[in-house]
C-alpha cells in the first residue's frame, strides 16, 4: 500500500510538483466560482479549472482527454456559459448579502469544516489505494495510443453508455424547447389575470399573483428571478421568526 | 499511432434494450408526427400515440418475462445491461406508469392548453431512463440513466408554464437534483477508485475475493452513492425537495415523477447495493435503518399538518419510501422482492391519486386546498368513492394492495431481526392513516354554509400547520424548511412565538386564511363581483387579497360545480382502483409474480 501521491510506480518528483502546482489551479479556479460577486469572473475562474485538470490529464498520459478538456469545456463550454450570462444582463446585480435563512451560512461554514477535516483525516491516515487495476488499463496499454484505447473503450465496455446519453440530448432539444414557449403564444386565458387564483395552499397562489416574469428565456431564469424579487420585496418585522412571518405576509396579502 | 487491430466489438441482444428502443424511439417518433398533424389534433394524437408506445413497450416487456422465465437472466452489450425478473418487473411496472400518465395528461393538457406532445415525448424519455436504471449492470449506465430520467423531469415540472410555481418548483428540482448527482459521480469515482471497476457484477467479485484491510475509500463511495440514491428516492434528510416540487409540478406529473422516480431510483438502489455491496451489508445496514426510521417518522409526521393534498400526498409519498427501505435493509431476497412489490402496488396508487388531485385542482391546477375536498361524494360521488379507495389503500386498509405491500416490508423486517423498525414502521403506518383518513372522511362530510373549515378541524393541530406546515414553503428555503421539518422540536418553537408575540396578527390570519377559502370557491364558480359579510379584518385582508375583487361573500360550497371528468382520466382511474381493489381481494398472482423476480435474479 502506498500513500495517495506516489500510487503510481513511476511517480517521481516533478510529477509530484506537478499535481501540487496543478491541484492549487484547480482549487484557485473552484473557488473563483463559487465565490466571484461577478457571474463573468466565475465562468472565468472555471477556465482555470477546467485548465489545471487539463494539465493533470497529460500527467495520467491521457493526452486525448486533455486537448477535449480544454477544447470542448475551457473553449466551448464556458464561452456557451459567457455567452448565457451576457445574454441575461452582465450587469444584473444578484444580491448575495441578502440572507433568506439566518445562520445559514455560519452553518454551511461548519459542515463545511466537517467535511474538510474528514476528508484531510481520511486522506492523511488510512490508505486511500487499494491496488486494484482499473479493468480500463492504462492509457497507454500494449504500446496504443490512447485515442485507440478510448476508442475501443466506447465501443466495447461502455458501448450501452454511449448510446443512451442520445436520450440526453433528445431530452436537451425538447426541454429548450418547452422552456423557451412563452405561455401567451398558447393561449390567453383571461383567469391568468386574476390577482388570486384559487386555492389558498400558499405558493400556488403566490406565485400566480406575482407579476410575469418578463420575456421567460427559460423557465429556470424567471424562476430564479421571482426567488430574489420574493426575497427583497418581503419585509421582515422584528419578533417574528422569519418562516412564521413568511406565512402571515402571504396570507394576509393572500398574495 | 494507427490502430491495426479491429475491435471486436460486443454482440447485442436487442431484446435486452427493446423496452427502452420502444419507448425512446416512440418519443423520437411522436415528436416527428406531433410536429405534423394539426395544433388542436395534437394533444390527442399524442395520447393516443404513448398509449400505444406504453402498451408495446409493456408487451416487449411481457416477452422479456416469457424468455426469462424460460431461459433465465442474462446481461448484454458486454455485460453493461442485465435482464433477469428483477428488471423486466421494473420494466414493466414503468410501462404501465407511462399509459397510465399519458390517459391522465390528456385531460390535464386539453384543459390547460399548455402546450402539444412535448409532455408526453419527455414522460417516454424519462420512462426509459427508470428502465435503464433498472436494467443497468455498471455504476456508469446507473448514472445515465439517472441523468436520463432526472432531467426528463426537471423540464416536465416546468412545464405548466403559466404557473410561476412550476417553473420554481423544476429549478428547486434541478438545482438540487444536479447538486446530488454530482454527489453521486463523486460516489461511483471513489468506488471506481476502490474496485477498479464500475461494473456491478466485477465490483461484486473484486470483493468477494479480496479483504479491503483500508477500507476507507470504499466506504466513503459507498456513502455518496447511498447519498444519491437516498435524494432520488425522497429518502428524509435528503428529500427537502419532495414538498416543493410535488407541490409545483402539474398534477399529473407529479403522479409520475412520484411513481417513476421512485421506482427508477429504487431499482437501481437496491441493485447496487444488494448485488455488488452485498457483502458489505454489515456496514450499510445500520445506515438503511437509521434512513428507514427518519422517513418513516418524518413523512408521515409532516403530512399530517398539511393543508395542501399536494405538499400531503409528496409527504406520504416520503412515508413509502420509508417502507421501501424496509425491505432493503432487510437485504435479503425477500427483502428486495417485498421492494418491487410495494413500487408495484404504489405506482397504482400514487398515479390514481394524483388524477384525482389533478381534476379537483380545475383549470390551472391550484385548487388543492383541503377544504376543496370538502362535500365531494355529494357532488361526485364516483370520484370521491375512487380517491377513497386510492387513499385507503395508501394507509394500507385491508382489501387493497396497500395492505399487503405493508404487511410483507414490515414481516421483511421482523424476518431480519429488525423488530423496533417493524414497530415503528407500524406506528408510522397509524400516523398516516389519520391523515388518509381524515381526507376521506372530508369527502364524506357535508359541506359548511361557512367558510369556517379550519376551526372544526383540529384545532391543536393548527397553528402548526399555518407557521410551518402549509404556508409559505416557496419562500423559505430549502435548509429552513429542512430545519423546520427534520424535528418536531422546532416548530413547536417555532410556533410558540407566534402565538405568544404576535397573537393580534395571528387572529387576523385566521380570519384572512377563511376569507382566501371562501374566495376560491367564489373564483371556482366564476362569481365576477361577490359580496362580503366578513369583519374588518377580514374584509381588509379581502381588500388586499383581490385588487378587483371588491366584496366577499361566503358562497355556499354546495354551489361549488361538479369538476369535469375526462373519459380518459376516468379509464386511469379506474384502471388504478381496479389493480388496487383486483390485486388487494386476490394478492397471490401480484405476490408471487415479485417474488419470482427477484429469485430470477442475476447477481
Amino acid at each position: 500500500m502506498t500513500p495517495l501521491l506516489l500510487a503510481s510506480t513511476r511517480a517521481t518528483i516533478p510529477d509530484l510538483i506537478t499535481f501540487v502546482v496543478c491541484a492549487a489551479v484547480v482549487l484557485t479556479g473552484a473557488l473563483g466560482v463559487v465565490m466571484s460577486r461577478n457571474s463573468v469572473h466565475a465562468a472565468l475562474s472555471l477556465v482555470l479549472t477546467l485548465f489545471g485538470v487539463a494539465v493533470l490529464f497529460i500527467e495520467q498520459d491521457a493526452q486525448f482527454l486533455a486537448a477535449v478538456q480544454v477544447i470542448v469545456y475551457a473553449g466551448a463550454i464556458v464561452v456557451l456559459f459567457l455567452f448565457v450570462i451576457m445574454f441575461l444582463g452582465v450587469d444584473r446585480e444578484e444580491n448575495v448579502a441578502a440572507e433568506p435563512l439566518k445562520g445559514q451560512r455560519p452553518l454551511a461554514l461548519v459542515l463545511v469544516v466537517i467535511a474538510a477535516t474528514g476528508i484531510i483525516f481520511l486522506a492523511a491516515t488510512s490508505h486511500w489505494v487499494t491496488g486494484a487495476h482499473a479493468v480500463a488499463g492504462s492509457t497507454t496499454a500494449g504500446g496504443h495510443s490512447n485515442t485507440y484505447l478510448l476508442g475501443r473503450s466506447v465501443f466495447t465496455t461502455y458501448l450501452w453508455a454511449f448510446e443512451i446519453t442520445a436520450g440526453l440530448l433528445v431530452i436537451a432539444v425538447v426541454g429548450a424547447v418547452v422552456l423557451a414557449r412563452r405561455p401567451s403564444q398558447v393561449h390567453e386565458e383571461p383567469r391568468d389575470a386574476r390577482p388570486a387564483a384559487p386555492g389558498a395552499g400558499g405558493p400556488g397562489d403566490a406565485a400566480v399573483a406575482s407579476p410575469p416574469v418578463a420575456a421567460a428565456v427559460a423557465a429556470g431564469t424567471g424562476a430564479s428571478g421571482s426567488t430574489t424579487d420574493d426575497g427583497e420585496r418581503r419585509p421582515v418585522p422584528a419578533g417574528v421568526t422569519g418562516r412564521a412571518e413568511d406565512g402571515m405576509d402571504e396570507r394576509v396579502t393572500g398574495s | 499511432m494507427l490502430a491495426t487491430t479491429v475491435i471486436a466489438t460486443p454482440h447485442i441482444r436487442y431484446l435486452a434494450i427493446l423496452p427502452e428502443i420502444v419507448l425512446l424511439g416512440g418519443g423520437v417518433v411522436l415528436l416527428a408526427v406531433a410536429s405534423l398533424v394539426r395544433r388542436q389534433l395534437r394533444v390527442r394524437v399524442g395520447t393516443l400515440l404513448t398509449v400505444a408506445i406504453a402498451a408495446g413497450s409493456l408487451g416487449v416487456s411481457l416477452w422479456q418475462w416469457a424468455d426469462v422465465t424460460g431461459r433465465g437472466g442474462f446481461t448484454a452489450i458486454d455485460h453493461a445491461v442485465v435482464v433477469d425478473g428483477f428488471s423486466v418487473l421494473v420494466n414493466i411496472l414503468v410501462s404501465c406508469a407511462v399509459l397510465l400518465t399519458a390517459l391522465v395528461a390528456d385531460g390535464y393538457l386539453l384543459r390547460e392548453r399548455v402546450g402539444g406532445a412535448e409532455l408526453q415525448v419527455l414522460a417516454l424519455v424519462s420512462a426509459s431512463g427508470a428502465m435503464i436504471m433498472g436494467s443497468a449492470n455498471d455504476l456508469i449506465v446507473v448514472f445515465l440513466g439517472l441523468e436520463i430520467l432526472s432531467i426528463a423531469l426537471y423540464v416536465l415540472a416546468a412545464f405548466n408554464s403559466r404557473r410561476e410555481a412550476s417553473g420554481e418548483a423544476a429549478l428547486k428540482y434541478f438545482i438540487l437534483g444536479s447538486f446530488s448527482s454530482a454527489v453521486f459521480v463523486y460516489g461511483i469515482a471513489l468506488v471506481y477508485g476502490a474496485t477498479g471497476s464500475t461494473n456491478l457484477a466485477q465490483i461484486a467479485d473484486f470483493l468477494s475475493r479480496n479483504v479491503l484491510v483500508h477500507d476507507g475509500l470504499l466506504l466513503a463511495g459507498l456513502t455518496l452513492l447511498l447519498v444519491g440514491f437516498s435524494f432520488k428516492v425522497a429518502a428524509v434528510p435528503f428529500h427537502m425537495w419532495t414538498p416543493d416540487v410535488y407541490q409545483g409540478s402539474p398534477s399529473p406529473v407529479t403522479g409520475f415523477m412520484a411513481a417513476v422516480a421512485k421506482a427508477g431510483a429504487f431499482a437501481a438502489f437496491l441493485r447496487v447495493f444488494l448485488s455488488s455491496f452485498g457483502l458489505l451489508r454489515a456496514d450499510w445496514r445500520p445506515v438503511i435503518y437509521a434512513l428507514a426510521v427518519v422517513t418513516l417518522l418524518v413523512g408521515a409526521g409532516l403530512a399530517v399538518v398539511q393543508r395542501d393534498v399536494k405538499r400531503m400526498l409528496a409527504y406520504s409519498s416520503i412515508n413509502h419510501a420509508g417502507f421501501v427501505l424496509l425491505g432493503l435493509q432487510a437485504a435479503t431476497g425477500r427483502g428486495a422482492s417485498d421492494a418491487l412489490y410495494y413500487l408495484f402496488a404504489y405506482t397504482f396508487m400514487v398515479i390514481g391519486s394524483f388524477a384525482v388531485v389533478s381534476l379537483i385542482g380545475r383549470t390551472g391546477d391550484v385548487a388543492h386546498d383541503l377544504s376543496t375536498y370538502r362535500g365531494l361524494a355529494r357532488r361526485q360521488p364516483l370520484l370521491a368513492v375512487c380517491f377513497a379507495v386510492l387513499l385507503l389503500a395508501q394507509a394500507g386498509a385491508p382489501f387493497t394492495t396497500g395492505l399487503w405491500a405493508k404487511l410483507q416490508v414490515v414481516l421483511a423486517a421482523v424476518d431480519n431481526g429488525s423488530v423496533p423498525l417493524a414497530v415503528i414502521a407500524m406506528a408510522s403506518a397509524a400516523l398516516a392513516a389519520f391523515f388518509y383518513l381524515r381526507l376521506a372522511v372530508l369527502m364524506y362530510s357535508p359541506a359548511p354554509a361557512s367558510g369556517g373549515v379550519l376551526g372544526e378541524e383540529e384545532p391543536g393541530e393548527q397553528p402548526v400547520a399555518l407557521t410551518a406546515g402549509t404556508v409559505g414553503p416557496f419562500r423559505a428555503g430549502p435548509a429552513e424548511q429542512a430545519m423546520a421539518e427534520a424535528q418536531p422540536q422546532p416548530v413547536e418553537e417555532l410556533r410558540a412565538p407566534a402565538v405568544r408575540g404576535a397573537r393580534p396578527v395571528w387572529a387576523g390570519t385566521e380570519q384572512s386564511v377563511a376569507v382566501v377559502d371562501r374566495l376560491n370557491a367564489a373564483l371556482l364558480i366564476d362569481a365576477e363581483t361577490v359580496t362580503v359579510d366578513g369583519e374588518t379584518p377580514a374584509s381588509a385582508a379581502a381588500d388586499q387579497v383581490g385588487g378587483d375583487v371588491e366584496r366577499v361573500e361566503a358562497p355556499d360550497p354546495a354551489l361549488v360545480s361538479k369538476v369535469p371528468v375526462p373519459a380518459l382520466s376516468a379509464v386511469a382511474i379506474g384502471l388504478c382502483v381496479a389493480v388496487t381493489v383486483v390485486f388487494g381481494f386476490i394478492p397471490a398472482p401480484l405476490v408471487d409474480f415479485a417474488h419470482h423476480a427477484t429469485l430470477l435474479f442475476v447477481p
